[in-house]
């Protein structure tokens, strides 16, 4: 295999990081859904977006990988 | 393909070339998007502050709203003892909100796209943080690494793990802020150079890009406010010690 295939699939498999990303965001905004329709006065929402932006960085670690094999080396 | 990288965006280019014996000291793109985002958060606060009317305008409402959302944040998360390093946890939020904002002018650089950029302010919050739980606890601020109530036994465990979570905390805290904004605008940058290979759909990408800068402003803001708020808790812990 030569390395510009190589790189290909490695950085297909760096962006199945990002499924963990979907999962925790969904769960995230799940949780935040169902909290708010069982209490609508629920102050939750400030930690939704922190939630939401903690798991979509691990996900972006696993897509910054990918775009190092493509671009940086 | 694209014909140029999209990693292009973030090159540093000398302004002015500055040498003192080996040590390159150019002032650089990346410092000068650095002093606008300093000028434009003293200017605008000067500008906001130097009034003080007892009504509001425009500029001080704006202006007063931020102070109190960031003092909340202080009040909530650290308590009152958190009220006298609340300007530098402000300043640290402008900071970076100005940087990662200005790197949403099209054309412009984005300083927080850089790692030493991102890790200098970590680094700070990290060695800032730690000095004030020695200051104030002594040797007791070991305590931090072994939680109250688990078993003897559970601590050879526990300790060695909660000294690592403690000392990655500078390196995951500037990683965030930096893998969001490279990966955010290589992003955009990709999208954009699909628009050419693409024929009379070239119009797809266009609109995709058009919904991700909306997706880049909410991450932007966002990420100055979990770089905050993180810090805030890293010092509720140096001072309450759990």
């Amino acid at each position: 295999m030569d390395l510009a295939s190589a790189k290909m699939i490695g950085a297909g498999l760096a962006c199945i990081a990002l499924v963990g990303a979907g999962i925790g965001i969904g769960n995230v905004f799940s949780a935040l859904i169902n909290s708010l329709a069982r209490n609508p006065s629920a102050q939750v929402t400030t930690w939704a977006f922190l939630g939401f932006a903690l798991a979509e960085a691990t996900g972006l670690f696993g897509l910054l990988i990918a775009f190092m094999i493509l671009f940086a080396f | 393909m694209a014909t140029e990288s999209p990693l292009q965006q973030f090159t540093i280019h000398p302004l002015a070339d500055i040498h003192i014996g080996r040590i390159d000291l150019s002032f650089t793109n990346s410092a000068l998007m650095m002093l606008v985002a300093a000028a434009i958060v003293t200017g605008v606060m000067v500008a906001a502050g130097s009034q003080g009317k007892l009504v509001p305008g425009r500029l001080q409402a704006a202006v007063e709203t931020l102070y109190e959302f960031i003092a909340n944040m202080v009040e909530e998360n650290v308590g009152a003892e958190g009220r006298q390093y609340f300007p530098f946890l402000f300043t640290l939020f402008m900071f970076v909100l100005l940087g990662n904002l200005l790197g949403m002018i099209p054309y412009s650089f984005t300083f927080t796209s850089h790692i030493i950029v991102t890790f200098a302010l970590a680094a700070t919050v990290f060695i800032g943080v730690t000095l004030i739980g020695i200051a104030r606890h002594g040797f007791h601020f070991l305590s931090l690494f072994a939680p109250h109530g688990v078993p003897k036994v559970l601590l050879l465990l526990l300790v060695p793990i909660e000294l690592l979570s403690y000392c990655i905390r500078p390196f995951t805290l500037s990683i965030r802020l930096f893998a969001n904004m490279v990966a955010g605008h290589t992003m955009l940058a990709i999208f954009a150079s699909f628009a050419a290979s693409l024929g009379i759909f070239f119009w797809a990408p266009i609109a995709m890009d058009a919904a991700l800068v909306l997706l880049e402003f909410l991450v932007a803001v966002l990420q100055a406010y979990v770089f905050t708020i993180l810090s805030c808790l890293y010092l509720k812990d140096a001072i309450h010690l759990h």
